[in-house]
């Protein structure tokens, strides 16, 4: 298939089905227990500064892990991978100084999942799969100061966020992605400087990928890091006409269902939800279960409150299955049509009455 | 002016309309200018606008630094920006800076179209709407013809070769300053309003605006002339079309409130009514300068006077701006911190007193003058606390208490506010407060009076039990009693015997007063107390001497007398679904239109229908100002989603058996899902009038016809709690009272508005219904939605029935408390029956035979029956 018959597909499974992503890479490279000489590898042996926890370099130097990974995901019953690429940005790599590899790191990323994907399209024709080139939120906030005596403050610009954003999705689509997928988005406006970018790269390219955004309500709160409510935050976002809007991590099951709910209800495209395995315990471990997961996202399956589904922080391959299983057979949500009324956001949404 | 759709924009933070705001730019005084921003936002602007255009600055680093600072302030933050420039690097560097869809204001077609669709391209890579002007490569348009025409060719290009989303386009054509001088200039305002027309009705979903302080250019100085133009612009721009606007947000008088004669003239010259408007309004502008079009606020000279007098004034007039200023200033005069409030605050509050005991006062100025109070004595708090005094001596100490079961409390709130402001201590204890709470407090409080409250019928009986266990406990301080279902009959037969101390009835807030000055008064109270108890002790006599029984015929007799519906002529429509359904979030824009007025005015005692009370010579003015601040509140609930309306609603196949309505879970009507048990007329009734029963409008089972019931459990009061905190944290009686009395409405609206939807839709039997509100509020339509608890089905009891039938708990949000009260407050239930007869009525009195086959049906004992069906007996239990 090439990548018109692939988005094709996509649309089509799409209508038909409530598609599955894949869970958590840092969980599973925890697993292999690499040290700091493994991440390395040949090629950076001599790199000066430490380069351990460094996921998105594996990449570049233990592609064979990277590939493992996306096999046992594929496995399990994923329907779309994501790319080992959250923190390959400029600004994201400017902590290991690998500011020069960040392209290179979404290129290969791209193209080891890229390879896992047509694999398993191959051995199962009638259900393709898609490769997700993700983008991370980076490590800095364009609409929060990191000094709180200094609020006007900001240590990264628009204009620096949407250059780095640009050129991951730029190798990202050389590395022969099929979405592009803004995830952990906890500052409305890194996501804003982020499509931006997207959209300037898909009219240099002349083509255009379906994106899927989502982003993260960090506590109790309800809202983003940034301030904003579910409902202000999609506001913020419809124009890029998303392939779906969610949410992803920092939140289990039980802590994201009402802002999904609340998406849910307002977003008029599809919407997805990839939560953590619970909360973190005590030793910062998650303790949810697959099974436990799989009762949960069954349910907001059935109340129709789903797109795609799947797994952050703590899920595994296992919890992947279980939810694959949840959801088989069960219709995805009806995507709903807005009224043409004014919608603007803040932190609070706006709806002009007429 | 119906303002409920109109969006306001902040105006004050921008440097070309502001000199204070410019000034504080200028001199980067940042943190004042935040504040500027920060009261813009409280004063009701839904947006505000920020424009940094100014020669001395740079307009673009100060853009950035503003919006930043604004992103950290959330009380700001919380609403959208409209970034307003004429430089489009200063609108890119405002894009970069904001997180959330802001306003572009503005771009347009002055250097053609190239440029213009690359700006609207890029705004819409940044997410946000435009603000378009009339404006092209020949200049502004001035006539009505013109600005649409631009503005047509604006929306063409946007909408077609960009692909901007056409409720995303905001058309400005161009508000001009009138009364200028220049003949040309006259029409400027009829122009803008056929603009607004034009567009409204030919570009679909897009929506007008423009700056309104320039059409009263001419008067600057003036202030109230230049209000007064605003207003009546607004008056008549906003049916023309114009649905937001840059404005003073908190600074809007109402049209009705300007007067008259500036009115007229002013009329004259934005309707460009005659050739020497400008002249007429020139001649009299002049002595409306500082004199206020809306007295209280635009005339400052009261300022000038004397701080006891300030405070009297503020109190009088309700307005808190200077009530913390005015009261530290009588605090440093005053020896100790408590003569301020025994002297110039209670001297206030005792004219605010005499004016609403003259009828010269109404409810609404009496909370307000009440919440100016609050905050006086709030401020003063911490330093009569710091001298550690006993406190101000009141004139008694009052406990109110709504009683367990019941939640409603507006009533109870604003007798509250009305005892504080006659020097009264009042213990508020809240809702749902058990017997011993209240007598507790009490006495460990050495109360003066108790005051009992409650809305629904078993709060009567509630009522009763504390009675009698004040007079086991051997309490002698007066009860009160009030709420809508409380009587002067009801507490002398059924609530005055259980205790031996003065029981009184108390009829609205206005009599509290009264009431509660004479029994705390040594000379007054013995008359009143026994003039009092003879009054009961006739009321009872006259009960005892009118055998009511008589009137009631046997149940069987009345059975006899049943409505007699024909079910060959009619056949029940079918239901488009059966079982339930949950609607969630629902549009409260879509309800405010449903909204009936009445109700919400009796709730501050003002009596007379809607809208002719607005007019009305007595209370018209209080109404008027009222519904102002109604709607105003109106539009934040709705716009910035104070509350959550949800409903869920049902059909299942029905029967009636005898006067029970069967309610079956599938078709074939074998498996009882559950049994409504109604109640039937027993007065004796004239020829030709029936025993009617609700049941009687569902068909029978032995008629073999299938009929259908309806349920529906409806609120509009989710979320409430938090804004009422907020107003409660700021002593602001009003507001809060304002927002439970709104939530009310919009309950019932949104009742009004499913009932609509049920008949055209859901159960789709009038499918092609229409009628005007008034209609809907006449009920001119087919079939009923009785509520338990109500006359046509007074027995409370049947709700925990139709709330598991519905799972409204789960699905709406709505929980019972023990006497059956749905919470939140602000919510409906009840039944949906569809016969084209089908109507309301009162049950009335009942006999002991239908209390006896009723508690048979229902599977409870007689006792239970007769407890929760005490107002409706029309015999006295054993």
């Amino acid at each position: 298939m090439n990548r018109q018959e692939r988005l094709e597909a996509l649309e089509k499974a799409a209508r038909e089905r409530i598609l599955v992503i894949d869970g958590a890479f840092g969980t599973m490279i925890q697993g292999y227990r690499l040290d700091e000489e493994a991440y390395r590898g040949e090629r950076f042996k001599d790199w000066p500064k430490d380069v351990k926890g460094n996921n998105d370099l594996i990449n570049l130097t233990q592609p064979r892990i990277i590939r493992e990974i996306h096999e046992a995901y594929l496995e399990a019953g994923a329907d779309i991978v994501e790319t080992n690429t959250f923190s390959s940005t400029t600004i994201a790599q400017a902590d290991y100084g690998m500011e020069a590899l960040a392209a290179e790191m979404n290129r290969e990323g791209a193209r080891l999942a890229r390879e896992a994907a047509d694999a398993w399209t191959a051995r199962t024709p009638d259900r393709p799969r898609w490769v997700a080139g993700a983008i991370g939120p980076t490590n800095r906030t364009a609409s929060l100061s990191p000094d709180v005596n200094r609020p006007g403050f900001r240590n990264v610009s628009f204009d620096e966020l949407r250059a780095a954003y640009a050129e991951a999705t730029r190798a990202l689509i050389e590395g022969g992605v099929d979405l592009i997928l803004l995830e952990t988005i906890f500052d409305t406006l890194n996501a804003k400087a982020a499509l931006f970018a997207v959209d300037e790269v898909f009219g240099e390219l002349d083509l255009r990928l379906p994106v899927m955004i989502s982003g993260t309500i960090t506590d109790a709160s309800g809202r983003t890091l940034s301030g904003q409510t579910t409902e202000a935050f999609w506001y913020a976002l419809r124009h890029a006409k998303p392939f779906s809007i969610g949410l992803n991590c920092a939140l289990g099951p039980a802590q994201m269902r009402q802002h999904i709910a609340d998406l849910s209800r307002v977003a008029d495209t599809r919407v997805s939800a990839y939560p953590n395995a619970g909360l973190p315990n005590e030793m910062g471990e998650y303790d949810e279960t697959p099974a436990m997961m799989r009762d949960h996202l069954r349910e907001w399956a059935q109340s129709g409150l789903l797109n795609v589904v799947g797994g952050c922080c703590g899920t595994t391959p296992a919890h992947i299955r279980a939810i694959a299983e949840a959801v088989e057979g069960v219709p995805p949500r009806p995507v709903p049509e807005l009224d043409h009324r004014l919608r603007l956001s803040g932190l609070e949404p706006f709806v002009a009455a007429v | 002016m119906s303002v409920a759709g109109f969006i306001n924009i902040g105006e004050r933070t921008n440097v070309t309309g502001s000199a204070a705001f410019k000034k504080l730019i200028l001199a980067g005084d940042y943190e004042a200018a935040l504040a500027v921003a920060r009261q813009q936002v409280e004063n009701g602007a839904q947006i505000i606008d920020v424009n940094m255009d100014e020669g001395m600055l740079d307009s673009e680093q100060a853009m950035v630094t503003f919006l930043n600072l604004i992103a950290s302030e959330p009380d700001i933050s919380r609403v959208p920006i409209m970034i307003d420039s004429s430089k489009w690097s200063v609108i890119e560097a405002g894009l970069k800076c904001v997180q959330g869809k802001a306003i572009v204001n503005s771009i347009s077609l002055k250097e053609g179209e190239a440029p213009f669709l690359e700006q609207a391209r890029r705004i819409r890579r940044y997410g946000a709407a435009t603000v378009v002007m009339a404006f092209d490569e020949k200049g502004q348009a001035e006539t009505a013809e013109r600005k649409f025409a631009i503005c047509k060719r604006s929306y063409d290009l946007l909408t077609k070769i960009v692909g901007f989303p056409a409720e995303d386009v905001i058309f400005d054509p161009n508000i001009f300053a009138v009364a200028t001088g220049i003949e040309e200039h006259n029409n400027f305002c009829l122009e803008f309003f056929e603009a607004a027309r034009l567009i409204r009705e030919n570009l679909p979903y897009a929506h007008v605006s423009g700056g309104l302080s320039n059409v009263s250019f001419s008067f600057r100085g003036n202030e109230p002339v230049r209000r007064a133009m605003h207003s009546v612009f607004l008056y008549h721009a906003i049916p023309a079309g114009m649905d937001m606007g840059i404005v003073n947000a908190g600074q809007l008088d109402v049209y009705d409130e300007i007067p008259t004669e500036l009115r007229e003239r002013v009329e004259d010259v934005i309707l460009n009514r005659r050739p020497d408007a400008t002249d007429r309004l020139l001649e009299i502008a002049e002595q409306f300068r500082g004199a206020g079009a809306r007295k209280q606020e635009a005339d400052l000279s009261w300022r000038e006077a004397p701080v006891n007098q300030r405070l009297t004034h503020a109190l009088v007039n309700g307005l808190n701006a200077w009530i913390e200023e005015d009261t530290e200033e009588a605090r440093q005069q005053a020896s100790r911190p408590l003569e301020v409030i025994e002297g110039p605050l209670m001297d206030g509050m005792n004219v605010v007193g005499d004016l609403f005991g003259a009828g010269k006062m109404f409810l609404p100025q009496v909370v307000k003058s009440a919440r100016v109070m609050k905050q006086a004595v709030a401020y003063l708090l911490p330093y009569i606390e710091a001298e550690k005094d006993e406190g101000a001596r009141a004139k008694g100490k009052v406990l109110l208490a709504t009683v367990k079961g019941d939640v409603h409390d507006i009533g109870k709130n604003i007798v509250g506010v009305v005892l504080q402001c006659n020097n009264f201590e009042v213990l508020d204890l809240g809702v749902m407060v058990p017997a011993a709470r209240i007598l507790d407090t009490a006495k460990a409080e050495a109360v003066d009076i108790i005051g009992l409250s409650g809305l629904i019928t078993p709060s009567l009986e509630e009522m009763s039990q504390v009675a009698r266990e004040m007079t086991r406990q051997g309490f002698e301080v007066p009860l009160l009693i009030g709420g809508a279902t409380t009587s002067r009959v009801h507490t002398a037969v059924k609530i005055a015997p259980n205790y031996h101390g003065p029981t009184v009835h108390v009829l609205d807030a206005s009599r509290a007063v009264g009431v509660a000055s004479t029994l705390i008064s040594e000379t007054n109270r013995e008359t009143f107390v026994a003039t009092l108890a003879g009054e009961y002790q006739e009321i009872r006599d006259k009960r005892a001497g009118s055998s009511k029984e008589d009137r009631l015929v046997s149940l069987d007799d009345a059975r006899a007398n049943r409505y007699p519906a024909d079910w060959t002529a009619h056949r029940p429509e079918r239901p488009s679904f059966l079982g339930t359904r949950v609607f969630d979030a629902y549009d409260l824009a879509e309800l405010v239109q449903y909204i009936d007025w009445t109700p919400f005015f009796r709730t501050w005692e003002l009596a007379g229908n809607y809208p002719r009370i607005l007019e009305d010579p007595v209370v018209g003015e209080s109404a008027t100002q009222l519904f102002a601040d109604a709607r105003a509140m109106l539009q934040r609930i709705v716009g910035e989603r104070w509350l959550t309306a949800r409903a869920v609603i049902g059909f299942w196949p029905a029967n009636a058996v005898g006067d029970d309505v069967e309610l079956y879970a599938d078709e074939p009507r074998r498996e009882v899902l559950g049994t409504v048990h109604f109640l039937r007329q027993q007065v004796a009734k004239r020829d030709g009038r029936s025993d009617m029963c609700l049941a009687d409008f569902v068909a029978p089972k032995e008629s073999g016809v299938a009929d259908w019931l309806g349920g529906f459990a409806i609120t509009a009061g989710i979320g409430i709690d938090a804004h009422l905190k907020v107003f409660e944290a700021r002593h602001d009686d009003y507001n809060a009272i304002m927002l439970k009395a709104l939530a009310d409405r919009l309950a019932e609206a949104f009742a009004e508005r499913m009932h609509q939807r049920v008949r055209a839709e859901f159960w789709g039997y009038s499918p092609g219904e229409s009628f005007s509100n008034e209609d809907l509020i006449k009920e001119r339509y087919r079939g009923i939605r009785p509520a338990p608890g109500y006359p046509a089905c007074p027995d409370h009891t049947e709700k925990p029935a139709l709330f598991r039938l519905l799972d409204a708990t789960d699905k709406a949000g709505i929980s019972l408390t023990e006497s059956m009260a749905m919470l939140p407050t602000a919510s409906v239930s009840g039944y949906y029956l569809s016969h084209p007869e089908a109507q309301y009525f009162g049950v009335g009195r009942i006999g002991r035979d239908q209390v006896a086959d009723y508690a048979r049906r229902k599977g409870e004992s007689v006792a239970f029956v007769e407890r929760w069906l005490a107002s409706n007996l029309a015999y006295d239990p054993d």
